[in-house]
């Protein structure tokens, strides 16, 4: 059985369908990547999944239990949600910003004990953010404050996590970082559902992706499956060029992290 | 850790400025009052003059500059923290000139006169309609900015009511007696004021009683709050119905006070590290001290009557605040 399942999942922003009956699901241990042109529906869906939006009709159920009765916290221990954009009210400190990731599983009246403080610091190291934990969040580069919320979001430790663009602001090796902790997420046995635009990541991390276009399911599949010139041509109306495909113009990708590969 | 330590120094520190605040304004006034000799003939068989002024009038003007100094401050902290605006003050959703157009009714229909609990009656069913009227406006689910701009819709409006009233007044005793009130005073107070005030001062902290979690999710924008667990629509009708009652409260008794919500979670906010749910209890700490100071203040500057309490907040708070927007630009906060 799957661990998240979603059945022609419809949302419309009033004439406009945004999204026209998708599916969609995740097994445990899964990474798969949400990939298609802009204004596909993309982060729409992913926001359906978090639970921050409503779908008009469809379904969605959560270890074949329907989401919406599941309560607000039980919810957002189960399933993290990592914002595309997500701009700070306040200048809090590093450290501050991550320990939210734990009220999830805190009560009402308890704050953040032993346990919490330990996971919490063994992100802070895994996203390298030690050397900022007590700055403020605001005087972070865009990347460093990208790598705050990813470490908002693992340190809820959720079932599933849902990451929308999480390394569009990152350079190439903060990215393979990025994308590396998002795969030993799934190694630890929990799933991920990751919007991407770098097809070349995207076929690089995840374990299977679902190509989406205009509202709907275009492919899904393994990345050789999804990513053929067909599907890319329909879907972004793009030509594939192979890496190293042409010798006067070799194509440079990032691949792997070369001094954490050694 | 060092955090917690900062907060409980803070918290310490604020109390006892308020304990020694409080103790000094039961003795200062146009009657000086000699505190144990008033406590003593308070206790004894046969009360004195002392132990009236200090129970009829003293305790109730300290205890109403307290209770409606912090409600304004912790008002200010939760709208600051719900709207995610360090520009939003208590008032900013209806609350102040809602309470204002109440009490106004009451005075121009001359209805205030009959009995001593109407103005204040007025201004909290003025408040309570005025952000329920906002909350509508900006529907179940409306986003920060459309309840902002509701609010500003909303006060706008009562306060246009209050102009009209001002200028169909029926005689300049009325126009008078509404300007007055509207200064915002602690002079006229008394025992009755006080157990108005209490009920929905009371029933507002408590709705804000442990919402600071939520708060603090806020923090990071409303979607990713909503799926960190936080109910949105339950926060904001919540703590809409909570702002309501405390500053509908406040103000129905003091008349208009302005400045203390806005400006004293700003000062208090770099103290407890930018976090809202730490900000609420300093801020109603610091709104008490800050209005007991201004209500002693306005008994002791040499001027023939007494200058209204809401006057002298507005006066000290604007610079004040215009001071710290100049202090924050240089730091990009």
């Amino acid at each position: 059985m799957s661990l998240l399942n979603g059945r022609a999942l419809s949302l419309s922003r009033g004439q406009r369908p945004i999204l026209k009956g998708v599916d969609i699901s995740l097994q445990p241990g899964e990474m798969l990547g949400l990939i298609g042109p802009n204004g596909a529906g993309k982060s729409t869906l992913l926001r359906i999944l978090a639970g921050v939006i409503e779908p008009d009709a469809g379904e969605l159920t959560l270890d074949g239990q329907g989401v919406e009765s599941l309560p607000h916290q039980a919810r957002a221990r189960r399933i993290a949600y990592l914002q595309q954009l997500s701009e700070i009210a306040w200048p809090m400190s590093v450290e501050r910003i991550i320990e939210l990731g734990r009220t999830p599983h805190l009560e009402p009246w308890q704050s953040v004990g032993d346990e919490d403080r330990e996971i919490i610091d063994r992100v802070i190291r895994q996203t390298d953010l030690l050397a900022f934990r007590d700055r403020a969040f605001n005087t972070l580069s865009g990347g460093e404050q990208a790598r705050v919320l990813l470490a908002r979001a693992l340190v809820t430790e959720p079932d599933i996590l849902l990451a929308d663009e999480p390394v569009s602001a990152l350079d190439p090796a903060h990215q393979l970082d990025v994308m590396n902790l998002l795969r030993q997420h799934c190694e630890s046995g929990h799933s991920v559902i990751v919007v991407l635009h770098d097809l070349s990541l995207a076929a690089h991390y995840c374990h299977r992706l679902q190509l989406l276009h205009q509202g709907t399911t275009l492919a899904e599949g393994s990345s050789e499956t999804v990513l053929n010139e067909k599907n890319l041509a329909d879907a972004y109306d793009i030509a594939l060029t192979k890496a190293n495909g042409n010798a006067l113009k070799p194509t440079s990708l990032p691949w792997r992290r070369l001094h954490k590969d050694e | 850790m060092i955090a917690a330590i900062r907060q409980h120094r803070l918290m310490l520190s604020l109390g006892g400025a308020i304990v020694i605040t409080a103790l000094l304004s039961l003795t200062i006034g146009s009657q000086p009052l000699p505190l144990m000799q008033a406590l003593q003939e308070s206790f004894g068989e046969k009360p004195g003059v002392y132990s009236l002024i200090l129970t009829e009038l003293r305790i109730p003007r300290t205890l109403v500059a307290l209770l409606a100094g912090a409600s304004l401050g912790l008002c200010g902290a939760v709208m600051q923290s719900l709207l995610r605006n360090p520009l939003a003050s208590p008032g900013l959703v209806g609350s102040a000139s809602g309470a204002a157009l109440g009490a106004v009714i009451t005075l121009y229909f001359g209805v205030a006169g009959l009995f001593a609990y109407a103005l204040p009656l007025g201004g909290m069913a003025g408040a309570l309609l005025a952000t329920l009227t906002a909350y509508l406006l900006a529907g179940r689910d409306g986003g920060t900015l459309t309840l902002i701009l509701a609010g500003v819709a909303v006060n706008a409006f009562a306060l246009a009511l209050v102009s009209l009233l001002l200028n169909l007044a029926p005689s300049p005793y009325a126009v008078q007696e509404i300007a007055l009130w509207m200064l915002g005073s602690l002079a006229n107070v008394s025992r009755n004021e006080l157990w108005i005030l209490l009920p929905g001062t009371l029933l507002g902290w408590l709705l804000i009683w442990r919402q600071g979690r939520p708060l603090d999710l806020l923090t990071l924008g409303e979607e990713t709050a909503s799926s960190m667990g936080a109910d949105l629509p339950n926060l904001k009708r919540r703590l809409f119905l909570a702002v309501a009652l405390a500053v509908g409260s406040a103000i129905s008794v003091t008349g208009a006070i302005g400045f203390i919500g806005l400006v004293v979670p700003h000062l208090l906010r770099p103290l407890v590290g930018y976090q809202p749910s730490r900000l609420l209890l300093p801020s109603a700490m610091g709104g008490a001290l800050l209005l007991m100071l201004a209500d002693m203040g306005v008994r002791l500057l040499p001027v023939q009557g007494e200058i209204k309490v809401g006057v002298v907040t507005s006066l000290i708070g604007a610079p004040f605040f215009l001071w710290l927007i100049l202090h924050h630009r240089g730091r990009g906060v």
